[in-house]
Formats: C-alpha cells, sequence, structure tokens
C-alpha cells in the first residue's frame, strides 16, 4: 500500500485534494450563508462547456474553461443586481445553454465518452503537473486575499445594507467573491466532477454551521471538514476504484449525517 | 456647523417605473427627535436607506450635518434596521454584533477591549445578560437591544430607527423609548424613527413627519395629527374611523 503513495500522480493528487477542499471550505461558508448555493451549480455547468471547448479544440481544456467560466460569473451578477423577477430565470437559462455548447462540442469529439465521465464524476487521475501549479496558486491568493478581506466579507455576508452603512465596498467584495469561487469551481471540476461541484462547495460549510456559535468557528471548522474529506474520499476512491468526486461528497455526507444525529440527542 | 441635521431638496426615490419617494423636501434640525409616521408602503424604510445611502435617489439632494452623504464618516450615523429583514441565521453573537458596528468590519478573533467595549453597550441598554448567545436564540425584543447597543457603541451623532419597537412588549417598549429619549436629550444626538405606535410618537419626539410617498406634513408634534393631514396620509386605506379614533386618543 505505501507505495501507492509514492507513486507521483498520488502524491499530486493529495496535494491538490487538501487544498481544493480547504478552500472550498472556506469559500463554502460564504455560499451557504449568502444563499447562493445555485451559483456553484451553475458555475460548474459553465465551467464544462469551457472545457468542452477546450477538449475540442485539443488545447489545455482549463485555459479555456477559465475565462469562460469567469465571464458567465459576471454575467451572473450583473443580472442579479438587476433583481427583477426575470433575473432567476435569466441565470438559470445562461448556465443551460454553456452546458449544451459543452455536450455539443463533446460530442462533435471522437474521445468523446472517456473525458466527458472523468469531468462529470472526476477522477484522481485526472490531475496533471499544470493542475497542480494552478491549484498552488489559485490557493496562495485566496489566503492572502482571505487573511486580508476576510472582516469585510463576513460583514456583508451577514448583512449588506449594514456593511454598506460603514462604507465597505460590498458591491466590488460581491464580484471578487463571485470570481474566486468561479476560479475553484475550474479547478475542482477534474476532481470532483460537475455533477457534484455544487453539493461540494456547500456540504462541509453547512456541516460547519451545524455545530459553530460565531462565523469564525464556522470558516475553520468548515475548512479543515473540505480537506480531510477531500483527502480521505481521493485515498478511498483509488482503492475502491470508483469515481473520487462521488466518494468525497459521500463521506462529507456522512459526517453531516452524524453531526445532525448528534446534535439532536 | 449649520443648525440642520439633515436637509432633503427635490428627493426622489423610484424602483423600476415606481416612485417610492416623491420630491421631499425636508430641514430637520440639530438635536431634533422626529417620529415617521405612514402607512404599509409609504416609502419610510426607503427614506432612512436613502439617508444611509443604501438606496440610490433618482433625483434630488441630501445632505446631513451639511456634507454630501460620500463624505459621511461610518459610525457618525447609527442604524437599526426593520426586524423583519434581519438573517437570523447567521452564526453570530451579541458581542460580535455590537462590535461591526464599532469596527466597521466582522470581527473573527476579539480582543479583551473589544469585548469590554461591547459588554458595556449592552449593558447600557439592559442586554448583558445575552451578550454570549447566538442571534438566532433571542427574541424580537433582546435582537432590538443589541441592535440599539451596536448603535449607541459608535457614539453617532444621527440615529435612524426603523421600528426599534416592533414585537416588542409594552414594559420593554417603554424603556427603549426612554433609552432613546436619553440618548437625544442627553448627548444631543439628532433621531429619526419610524413607528406605527402614535402614542410613542406624541410622547416621546417633539417633531412628527406624516409620509405617504410625498411629504404630508413636517413639524412641530401638536400640529401633525390634524384630521385633514391624516386623511391625506392614510387615505387609501378608506377607513375613515380608524382616523378618527386615532384622533380621539390625542384629544
Ligand atoms: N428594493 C426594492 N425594490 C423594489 N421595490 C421596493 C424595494 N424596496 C422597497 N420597495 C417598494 O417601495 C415601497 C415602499 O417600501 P418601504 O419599505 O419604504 O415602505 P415602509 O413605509 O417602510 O412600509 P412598512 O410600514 O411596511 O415597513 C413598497 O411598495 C415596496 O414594495
Ligand atoms: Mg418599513
Amino acid at each position: 500500500m505505501s507505495e501507492v503513495f509514492s507513486l507521483a500522480f498520488m502524491q499530486r493528487a493529495m496535494v491538490v485534494g487538501i487544498l481544493l477542499g480547504a478552500v472550498g471550505g472556506f469559500l463554502g461558508t460564504f455560499v451557504v450563508q449568502r444563499k447562493i448555493s445555485f451559483l456553484g451549480s451553475g458555475l460548474s455547468h459553465a465551467a464544462f462547456g469551457g472545457i468542452a471547448i477546450g477538449i475540442f479544440l485539443g488545447i489545455e481544456p482549463m485555459l479555456l474553461a477559465i475565462p469562460f467560466t469567469l465571464l458567465i460569473a459576471v454575467l451572473m451578477v450583473f443580472l442579479k443586481k438587476k433583481a427583477d423577477i426575470s433575473a432567476d430565470t435569466s441565470i438559470g437559462i445562461l448556465f443551460s445553454v454553456a452546458m449544451a455548447i459543452g455536450i455539443i462540442f463533446l460530442a462533435l469529439n471522437d474521445n468523446y465518452s472517456a473525458d466527458a465521465y472523468s469531468y462529470l464524476f472526476g477522477s484522481i487521475l485526472n490531475v496533471s503537473v499544470i493542475d497542480l501549479w494552478v491549484v498552488v496558486t489559485l490557493t496562495l491568493v485566496i489566503a492572502v486575499a482571505g487573511k486580508i478581506h476576510w472582516g469585510r466579507w463576513a460583514y456583508s455576508t451577514f448583512d449588506m445594507e449594514l456593511a454598506r452603512t460603514s462604507k465597505l465596498p460590498v458591491e466590488t467584495d460581491e464580484y471578487v467573491l463571485t470570481l474566486l469561487i468561479s476560479l475553484l469551481i475550474v479547478v475542482s471540476i477534474k476532481v470532483v466532477g460537475m455533477l457534484l461541484l455544487g453539493a461540494y462547495l456547500v456540504i462541509p460549510a453547512a456541516t460547519a454551521r451545524i455545530v459553530s456559535r460565531t462565523f469564525f468557528q464556522m470558516s475553520v471548522l468548515s475548512i479543515v471538514i473540505g480537506a480531510v474529506s477531500s483527502i480521505a474520499g481521493l485515498i478511498l476512491s483509488y482503492f475502491v476504484d470508483l469515481p473520487s468526486g462521488a466518494v468525497i461528497i459521500l463521506l462529507q455526507a456522512i459526517l453531516l449525517l452524524v453531526l445532525l444525529t448528534a446534535k439532536r440527542i | 456647523m449649520p443648525d440642520y441635521a439633515i436637509k432633503t431638496s427635490g428627493l426622489t426615490v423610484e424602483f423600476g417605473n415606481n416612485i417610492i419617494l416623491d420630491n421631499i423636501n425636508v430641514e430637520i434640525e440639530n438635536g431634533d427627535f422626529v417620529a415617521i409616521v405612514g402607512p404599509n408602503g409609504s416609502g419610510k424604510t426607503t427614506f432612512l436607506k436613502a439617508l444611509l445611502s443604501i438606496v440610490k435617489p433618482s433625483s434630488g439632494e441630501i445632505k446631513i450635518f451639511g456634507k454630501e452623504l460620500d463624505k459621511i464618516k461610518p459610525g457618525e450615523i447609527g442604524y437599526v434596521p426593520q426586524i423583519k429583514t434581519i438573517d437570523r441565521s447567521f452564526p453570530a453573537n451579541s458581542i460580535e454584533l455590537v462590535l461591526s458596528g464599532v469596527r466597521n468590519r466582522w470581527l473573527g478573533v476579539k480582543s479583551r477591549e473589544d469585548k469590554k467595549l461591547a459588554l458595556h453597550a449592552l449593558e447600557l441598554v439592559g442586554a448583558a445578560d445575552y451578550a454570549r448567545k447566538q442571534i438566532s436564540e433571542l427574541s424580537g425584543g433582546q435582537l432590538q437591544r443589541v441592535y440599539l447597543a451596536r448603535c449607541f457603541a459608535s457614539n453617532p451623532k444621527l440615529l435612524l430607527l426603523d421600528e426599534p419597537a416592533t414585537g416588542v412588549d409594552l414594559v420593554c417598549e417603554s424603556t427603549i423609548n426612554e433609552l432613546i429619549e436619553e440618548f437625544n436629550k442627553k448627548r444631543g444626538v439628532t433621531v429619526l424613527m419610524v413607528t406605527h405606535d402614535w402614542t410613542a410618537a406624541y410622547h416621546h419626539t417633539n417633531k412628527v413627519m406624516l409620509l405617504n410617498k410625498q411629504l404630508i406634513y413636517y413639524g412641530n408634534k401638536n400640529e401633525a395629527f390634524t384630521e385633514l393631514n391624516l386623511m391625506k396620509t392614510f387615505s387609501h386605506l378608506g377607513h375613515k374611523h380608524k382616523v378618527t379614533f386615532g384622533l380621539k386618543s390625542y384629544e
């Protein structure tokens, strides 16, 4: 068993797993408390579209998926700000169109089934050296931004209007947070898979919420839960030979259930 | 320093194609305690939000302490939002809520001074007992007190209160009103309080603002509640009897 962990790809996957889990847990607290979990699911559809185009054109999928997803994210926040009843609908349509584009480009591709499968459900075997560096960079960026701005982000997450009366740039912060979440989604898609990304962003934070009395506690706990469940899920998925995303989500859901039950008793 | 705290000229707010506030011209003097009275949906909350630059007017001008709104420093204006708009699912305790108004950011780790400061403000409003309770565990009245503590802690020169006594029992309501009055009288803080409780408006304040999209009346409380003014303010309700009843209770 120990030789498995000396495999280069396994080491890569574990580093990527821990970092993504931690960053996902951190950003997930904002997703949960701002009640924008549809954003996670929606943006992963968008990212999938971008990746499919990349595969079709034969270039590094992430190079295309990142700008593609960021563009859709900006559009979405903009639409949401218009705040009329149709915003919800137009956002839903936007994501489905991005997804449809993805499906069509994948269908046009010869390697359709193999690639699609791993992008839908996640696979530890997907993680390349490029991915590793992208994830390390993203983690550093989010760690630094989070260290500086957490107090602002938390405040406007609690109450955007109160934060505005404290003269905080809540609009800018909303865009920044959405862009960071989009970046995380694009780089997580290989490990977690498009279909489960929405849950991946939400479950650790929702679990942490159950046992936390302050938002700070919730953040720390969510980071730990995200990191631990991701690495445990990755390792387990390798040995049972199942899609990594599904195994991670199931582990997280079990923990959520245990804590919920424990709290009730 | 000019002698008015708030001056609006031609203040108009629209949402979509709906005019919510129509050409409001009002001058509120320093040290006044103003009751804002009007039916549901008459723009009371929107008026406060315009003063706080939460809502952007479509036209008109607002000056507070003689300054443009973007020159107002955080903490200069204290705000107690309408309780039904508060997100109680957020994991936070009373101390953190108070400190957010003082430090203008959310505090993850709180220093000893921070906690002392928050506790002091909570004691002032009689909320020290639930300083460490989560906001989701507080009753409406308790939460209102915590929000008041949050305002008081930042030493504002202007207090904007949106129905601070809603959902609060009688004893608690009079305590809250007395607290606010004390703040107004002892510290010279200008107060605007949205209320549906005319008795409170009458007993504690010195000015009344009647609002129904347009400014119906602004001035001394004694001349405010005339039949004509009340008709204009509440006319769309069509309950003439209620209006008359309201008048009688003051005469
Ligand atoms: N963000 C918004 N977008 C669109 N319409 C809004 C918005 N906020 C308020 N309104 C509308 O503006 C009108 C006035 O609302 P406002 O909250 O100021 O009334 P109010 O006098 O405070 O009422 P209440 O006594 O019920 O608190 C209402 O018709 C409301 O539907
Ligand atoms: Mg209101």
